[in-house]
C-alpha cells in the first residue's frame, strides 16, 4: 500500500510515482510512491533489506552500473523523469550526490578530493577554486581541522573527518538532494553527533535524504520518516506523528522494538 | 600445562588423561617447533639457490670479465673468429626489444583489462578472461614458430613497406624504419614479445583493477564521474603499486624470452640503426652458441652475459620498488 504524501510549505523535490524496482527476478520495490520534500530532511528506517537503500539508489540512478538491476515507474526531479533512459545519468549525479556507508575519500590529497567533483563541470580558476574548497569544508564543519593539511592524502584522516570531507565533497558541487546512506553506521557517538549536527545545517540549502538503522536518530534529525517493510512503503508521515502515533500496527511494532 | 600438578591427587583415571594431555602438548610442540624449521628450510632455499646462482654465474665469467674489464659492458664487438667479446650488442638487442614489447603491450593490457573490469557484458566477461589467461599458457616456442613462419613474411610485405613509406622520410626516427624489408630483426621481435607479455600485464592490471572497493568507484560515480574519469581518477591511482607490479612483470618476461626471439631477431652480432636490421639479445646469445661454444674466453664471455642479464633484471625491480615507494610517498601516506 502507498502512504500519502506529506504535505510540506516548500514543495516536493522529488515525487516518486509507483516505483517497482528488480534485482534480476527479485522485486526490491513495490509501488512505492511518496514525496521527498524540499530542503526538509526525509528518513528512510526498516529491517535489512526492506530496501530502503534500494530505495535511495533509484535516487541518482546508482543502480545502472550493475547489470541486471532495473527500475519501472517515475521518478520526477524538476519535473523530468530521473528513470527516463534518455535522461544524462552523470548531469543527475551532479545535481544529486551521495554519501556512503563508509568513508571514501579518494585516493588523492584533501583539496583534490573536494576541487576533483568540481572540475568535473565547472571551470573555474585557482582562486576561485580554493574559496570553494574552503567554502564546502566550512560546510561540512571541518576546514578548521584540516586547513593547515589540505595537501595531506585524504586517507589520513580520522574515520569521522573522512564521512565529513565526503559529505564537503557531495556539497562542493552544489547539488539540489544529498542522499546519506546510512551515513553515521560506520563512525564512533561523537562523530556521529558532529555529523547529525551537520545534517540539521545542511538542510537549509538541500533536501536531504538519509537510510538509517537507527531510529532515535531518524527521530532527532528528520521532519519526515518512511518506513519500509519488505519492498514498500508502510507508512510515510511527519517524523513527530509517526513515532508517536504511527498509524500502522508493523510501524508500531518496529519502533517499540518488536521486530526488525 | 597449568593443572598438572593439582590433577594428579586426582583418582587414578583422572590422572593418567592429564599425563595424557601433558604428552600430547609435548608432542604438539615439537610438531610445530619442526614446522617452523621444516617451512625456514624452505625458504632459504630459495635464497640460496639465488646466492648460488649468482655465485656460480660471477666465477665461470671471471676470465672474461678478467682479460675485457667494464669495457666488455660497452664493446660493440661478438666476434668468435677473434676471440674478441663484448655485450654492447646483446644488451642493445635484449633493451629495445623489451622497450618495443612494452610501448606495445602497456596500452593493449590496460585497455583489455579497463574492458573487462568496467565495459565489458557480463556474459563475456569469463570466457574472454579466461581466453587471456590461455594465451600466457602458450609455450614460448610456439610463438618463435609463428613469429618466423606467419608473422615475418606478413610483417615484410604488408607493414614494413607501408611503414618505410610513411616514416621513413620523418626526421631522427626516419632511420629507424630503413633498410630492406626482411621481416625478421629487432622490431619483429619486439612486436611478438608484446604479444607474449600482454596476457601477463592484462591479467595482472585486472586483478588489482578488481580491487578497487565498488563503493569507491560508486563514489566516483555519485560526484558525476564519466567511466573514463574514474577509471583515470580513482581506479588508476588507487592500483598504481599493482599495475607499475604488473608491468614490471612483463618487462621480466620480456627481459628473459629466449625462444621466440631467438626465432624472429636474426642472430646477427651487429647493431644497426634501423629497427628493421637483425641484432641478437643476451637470451638469444646464450641458446645460439652455448652448445658449440669452445671451451676458454668463449664460454666464459657467455656466461658473462648471463650475468648481465640477471644485473639488468635486479635494476629493474629496484627502480619499480623505488618508484612505487615515490608514489606513495607523494600521496602523503
Amino acid at each position: 500500500m502507498s502512504a500519502q504524501p506529506a504535505e510540506s510549505a516548500n514543495g516536493p523535490s522529488l515525487q516518486i510515482r509507483k516505483l517497482n524496482f528488480f534485482y534480476g527476478d527479485f522485486q526490491g520495490l513495490k509501488d512505492v510512491t511518496m514525496n521527498v520534500a524540499r530542503n526538509m530532511v526525509t528518513a528512510f528506517i526498516g529491517p535489512s533489506g526492506c530496501g530502503k537503500s534500494t530505495l535511495l539508489r533509484t535516487f541518482n540512478r546508482m543502480y545502472d552500473l550493475y547489470p541486471g538491476q532495473r527500475a519501472e515507474g517515475e521518478i520526477l526531479f524538476n519535473g523530468k523523469n530521473l528513470l527516463d533512459k534518455k535522461q544524462d545519468v552523470n548531469l543527475v549525479r551532479a545535481k544529486i550526490g551521495m554519501v556512503f556507508q563508509k568513508p571514501t575519500p579518494f585516493p588523492m590529497t584533501i583539496y583534490e578530493n573536494i576541487a576533483f567533483g568540481v572540475r568535473l563541470y565547472e571551470r573555474m580558476s585557482r582562486s576561485e577554486m580554493d574559496d570553494r574548497v574552503e567554502w564546502s569544508l566550512r560546510k561540512a564543519a571541518l576546514w578548521d581541522e584540516v586547513k593547515d593539511k589540505l595537501q595531506q592524502n585524504g586517507l589520513s584522516l580520522s574515520g569521522g573527518q573522512q564521512q565529513r570531507l565526503c559529505i564537503a565533497r557531495a556539497v562542493a558541487v552544489k547539488p539540489e538532494i544529498v542522499l546519506l546512506d546510512e551515513p553515521t553506521s560506520a563512525l564512533d557517538p561523537i562523530s556521529t553527533a558532529k555529523i547529525e549536527e551537520l545534517i540539521n545545517e545542511l538542510k537549509s540549502e538541500y533536501t536531504i535524504a538519509i537510510v538509517t538503522h537507527n531510529m532515535q536518530q531518524a527521530a532527532r534529525i528528520s521532519d519526515f520518516t518512511a518506513f519500509m517493510y519488505l519492498g514498500e512503503l508502510i507508512e510515510f508521515g511527519k517524523t513527530d506523528e509517526l513515532f508517536v502515533k504511527p498509524r500502522k500496527k508493523q510501524t508500531e511494532d518496529y519502533i517499540t522494538g518488536r521486530f526488525g | 600445562m597449568p593443572n598438572g600438578t593439582e590433577s594428579i591427587v586426582n583418582e587414578a583415571t583422572g590422572t593418567i588423561e592429564v599425563d595424557l594431555q601433558a604428552r600430547q602438548v609435548r608432542k604438539f610442540r615439537a610438531q610445530d617447533s619442526a614446522f617452523h624449521y621444516v617451512t625456514m628450510l624452505f625458504a632459504l632455499v630459495v635464497l640460496a639457490a639465488l646466492v648460488g646462482i649468482l655465485i656460480s654465474l660471477s666465477v665461470e665469467a671471471m676470465p672474461s670479465l678478467k682479460e675485457f674489464g667494464p669495457a666488455f659492458l660497452w664493446t660493440n664487438v661478438w666476434s668468435v673468429p677473434d676471440d674478441q667479446y663484448g655485450a654492447l650488442i646483446a644488451i642493445y638487442g635484449t633493451l629495445t626489444t623489451s622497450f618495443i614489447a612494452l610501448l606495445i603491450a602497456v596500452p593493449v593490457s590496460f585497455g583489455i583489462a579497463l574492458f573487462l573490469t568496467e565495459t565489458c557484458p557480463v556474459p563475456l566477461r569469463r570466457p574472454l578472461g579466461t581466453a587471456i589467461e590461455l594465451l600466457a599458457g602458450v609455450p614460448s616456442i610456439i610463438y618463435g614458430i609463428w613469429g618466423l613462419f606467419i608473422f615475418a613474411p606478413l610483417f615484410a610485405d604488408h607493414v614494413q613497406p607501408h611503414l618505410q613509406a610513411l616514416l621513413g622520410g620523418v626526421p631522427v626516427i626516419g632511420g629507424w624504419f630503413s633498410g630492406p624489408p626482411i621481416g625478421i630483426g629487432i622490431l619483429t621481435a619486439g612486436i611478438v614479445l608484446s604479444l607474449m607479455v600482454i596476457p601477463f600485464i592484462a591479467s595482472v592490471m585486472r586483478d588489482v583493477f578488481e580491487t578497487v572497493p565498488p563503493i569507491l568507484k560508486e563514489s566516483a560515480y555519485g560526484v558525476g564521474c564519466t567511466t573514463w574519469e574514474v577509471v583515470r581518477n580513482i581506479v588508476l591511482p588507487y592500483t598504481r603499486v599493482g599495475v607499475i607490479g604488473g608491468i614490471m612483470l612483463g618487462l621480466g618476461r620480456a627481459l628473459g624470452e629466449t625462444m621466440a626471439v631467438t626465432f624472429v631477431i636474426g642472430n646477427a652480432n651487429r647493431i644497426g640503426a634501423s629497427l628493421f636490421s637483425p641484432g641478437n639479445s643476451i637470451a638469444s646469445t646464450l641458446a645460439n652458441e652455448f652448445a658449440e661454444a669452445d671451451p676458454g674466453l668463449h664460454v666464459s664471455s657467455l656466461f658473462a652475459l648471463g650475468l648481465v642479464l640477471f644485473v639488468i633484471t635486479f635494476i629493474v625491480l629496484a627502480i619499480s620498488r623505488w618508484l612505487i615507494r615515490r608514489g606513495m610517498g607523494a600521496e602523503g601516506l
